[in-house]
């Protein structure tokens, strides 16, 4: 006779406060800006509309054009993140875990302070180095000769976005940077005297051994990326302000939002509007995700020590 | 013991009220935290002197919260007595939902021009509900060293006004006009609807745009963007990334001669500036035209349609559409100028500068803030934007215009 197992009540008890918690101020919100972009304002009463707010969004040539110059904004932020910063942070973490390089725990300190730093600061320190009238970058630039060389970056519209891009990736080098290198330090030593006895050293080793072992971590700090590029504001917000100059080409999917849905200067908040804007920020990043896990997550090999 | 205590504490709390319930207390709500010190040293001191039994506190939020706070304390039902009103829709939308009173039957609102009262009343005029207090006048203020030495004189027509710019360059100590796009609302500010009026005839063309009877491609509506386009080459190395703040500091080290600016810039410059300052309204086009000013309304004070001390409120009210208070105000915050009919003397020689074309031009406000910023697309936004691409070159002056008309028709129907 088969005995019932007796219901674990110590299971839910001990998941109650995190589940409660994370719904309350996570999961209902989510839903509720869902919801929310289904209404709009007719007069003084909210009625349900439907995707009438997706259909303005995406069908308006006003909304559309916002958005898209956003979406592509967006993406061409991502895509320096992915060139740029990744690929550096993987350098500095394989720097860094040699064990011939002296004050290794100096330089990681120095490369990952500007992570702690507040946006407010960054955005804020960048924006004077490259004044034109203030900055020290044109003086340098001078310094060397090659004051022909400067623009005023924030103020270009070709330039601009690249230049905060790089700023962003100025600060969060350190990331990548620190996870690659837990990566590197977690790979087994046998793995590696392995290697250097069938001869393989230096940097046929890093390809060889090192980065396939690293891989599930690259692909985990692509993912970050993505999500934290996707969602960035503060940045632009702080450096360019709300109208994300000069002509919108800073502007991305975050200033987009909190223009429509905040409002800006005389422009009154659209919550229904904004929240449309929102769910499809939220569709994006899913979709991004999703690709991820089941496309790539799913094939990477994993090596187990 | 404990109950002795409660019982202290209650009847301390009984006494205390009843002591100071023969005064009636009003409450100011404001935005004007920078105002704090000259409301309880010069302003409150001065009504209640006059008013025995009224006392005022004012309890100013933080600019950025104001329009929330005061949202929420409305709906709650626990403002304060007195509500001060940004200009247009803001304080018609809280006039629309019944929390200010109508005051358009207070005796102090003759003392004022249907102009100053037209950012606080409904559309068609028939009701108003805040007291105009003050308004900052657009202009250009100079540094009167660099003009005396490179012996220039005040430009007065368009074409003196780009000779003294070109003279300026040529000298090439200063930097002829300290402005940047990179904050975009100067280039609007104090660009566009600075010199805006003078094309489009101030109040004329302004209602005319609003009645839908001319168009923001009309020529007068795109000329001030074709001046624009020509300040580009008087800006500073790397105007585009320059901010607001970068403007100030230029101008007030001495490095530029001429500053686009709004009075309430005043007493900022008074305390940074080590010349001598003055200002000129925006040149018109020749030698006798009449002028115009943007004379913009910017802040006023209305009563809570829930206070419960509306009489004493009403007898605060009054004294703020007086000449005493406008005198008051005027000479403590020089730069923002009283709205009064009456003239006021002020001490400051910058502010008189200023204050004194209102006897001589015509003034009006700024184009893109009464009922046209009410849709989406926001004209005001759009021509934040419109006029810093067209100093930037980046958009021509008629498409510039071609773009924000577009916009205005897309919504407001006398447009379209």
């Amino acid at each position: 006779m088969a005995s019932r197992k007796p219901f674990r009540w110590h299971i839910g008890v001990f998941l109650a406060p995190a589940v409660l918690v994370y719904t309350a101020i996570m999961i209902i919100p989510l839903f509720g800006t869902l919801n929310l972009s289904l209404y709009n304002l007719e007069g003084q009463n909210r009625i349900f509309v439907g995707l009438a707010n997706f259909a303005t969004l995406f069908g308006d040539p006003r909304w559309s054009d916002a958005f898209w110059n956003a979406l592509w904004n967006n993406c061409w932020f991502f895509l320096v993140h992915m060139a740029i910063q990744n690929p550096i942070g993987i350098l500095l973490a394989a720097l860094l875990s040699s064990p011939r390089l002296r004050m290794a725990a100096f330089y990681r300190t120095a490369i990952f302070i500007p992570t702690i730093l507040s946006f407010v600061i960054v955005g804020f320190v960048w924006k004077l180095i490259l004044s034109p009238i203030w900055g020290i970058a044109p003086g340098m630039l001078d310094a060397v000769g090659l004051k022909s060389l400067f623009a005023p970056w924030l103020g270009r519209e070709e330039y601009a976005l690249t230049t905060l891009a790089l700023i962003s990736v100025w600060q969060f080098v350190g990331i990548p940077m620190m996870l690659i290198y837990a990566a590197l330090l977690s790979i087994p030593d046998d793995v590696i005297e392995a290697a250097e006895m069938d001869g393989l050293t230096g940097l046929s080793q890093f390809w060889k051994i090192k980065l396939p072992l690293i891989l599930p971590s690259i692909g985990i700090i692509s993912i970050l990326t993505f999500v934290g590029n996707f969602n960035a504001f503060d940045l632009i917000y702080v450096s360019q302000g709300a109208l994300a100059g000069p002509d919108f080409s800073t502007d991305i999917l975050g200033t987009f939002l909190y223009r429509t849905f905040f409002g800006f200067q005389l422009q009154l908040g659209d919550p229904h509007m904004g929240a449309t804007i929102a769910t499809a920020m939220f569709a994006i990043i899913l979709v991004g995700v999703c690709l991820y896990l089941f496309g790539i997550q799913t094939r990477l090999r994993r090596y187990q020590f | 013991m404990t109950r002795t205590f409660r019982f202290a504490l209650l009847a301390s709390t009984l006494l205390g009220g009843a002591a100071s319930a023969q005064d009636v207390t009003l409450t100011i709500e404001s935005w004007r935290n920078d105002d704090l010190t000259i409301w309880q040293d010069t302003l409150i001191p001065a009504f209640e002197a006059q008013n025995p039994g009224i006392k005022v506190v004012f309890a100013p939020t933080a600019p950025a919260e104001y329009n929330a706070a005061l949202n929420s304390k409305l709906a709650a039902g626990s403002a304060g007595d007195l509500i001060t009103c940004r200009p247009f829709d803001a304080s018609l939308e809280l006039y629309n939902q019944g929390h200010l009173t109508d005051l358009s039957g207070l005796a102090a609102m003759a003392n004022f021009s249907p102009v100053a009262k037209s950012a606080w009343q409904t559309d068609d005029g028939s009701a108003t509900f805040c007291v105009p207090m003050a308004s900052v006048i657009h202009g250009f203020i100079y540094n009167a060293d660099a003009f005396a030495e490179l012996g220039l004189s005040v430009p007065t027509t368009r074409d003196e006004f780009f000779a003294v710019l070109d003279a300026i360059k040529a000298d090439g100590t200063y930097i002829p006009m300290a402005m940047g796009t990179n904050d975009q609302w100067e280039a609007a500010t104090m660009g566009y609807n600075n010199i805006g009026p003078n094309y489009w005839k101030g109040e004329e063309g302004r209602l005319a745009l609003i009645a839908g009877e001319q168009s923001l491609t009309d020529p007068q509506w795109v000329a001030p963007f074709e001046e624009l386009a020509r300040w580009k080459d008087y800006l500073g190395d790397g105007f585009e990334a320059q901010t607001y703040p970068d403007s100030q500091n230029l101008f007030t080290l001495g490095r530029a001669a001429i500053y686009p600016a709004g009075s309430w810039e005043i007493s900022g410059f008074n305390a940074q500036a080590g010349f001598k300052m003055g200002a000129f309204p925006p040149p018109v086009a020749a030698a006798g035209d009449t002028c115009y000013i943007s004379d913009h309304t910017d802040i006023a004070i209305g009563l809570n349609a829930k206070s419960p001390n509306a009489e004493a409120a009403t007898k605060f009210l009054e004294w703020v559409g007086s000449a005493e208070f406008a005198t008051l105000y005027a000479n403590a915050l020089p730069g923002f100028f009283s709205l009064n009919s009456t003239p006021v003397e002020m001490q400051d020689p910058l502010a008189q500068e200023f204050v004194s074309w209102r006897g001589k031009c015509q003034p009006t406000i700024r184009s893109t803030y009464q009922i046209l910023s009410r849709g989406t697309p926001n004209l005001e936004n759009e021509t934040w934007n419109a006029s810093a691409n067209v100093i930037r070159g980046s958009e021509t002056p008629a498409d510039a215009a071609k773009r924000l008309q577009d916009g205005l028709a897309s919504w407001y129907a006398p447009q379209q």
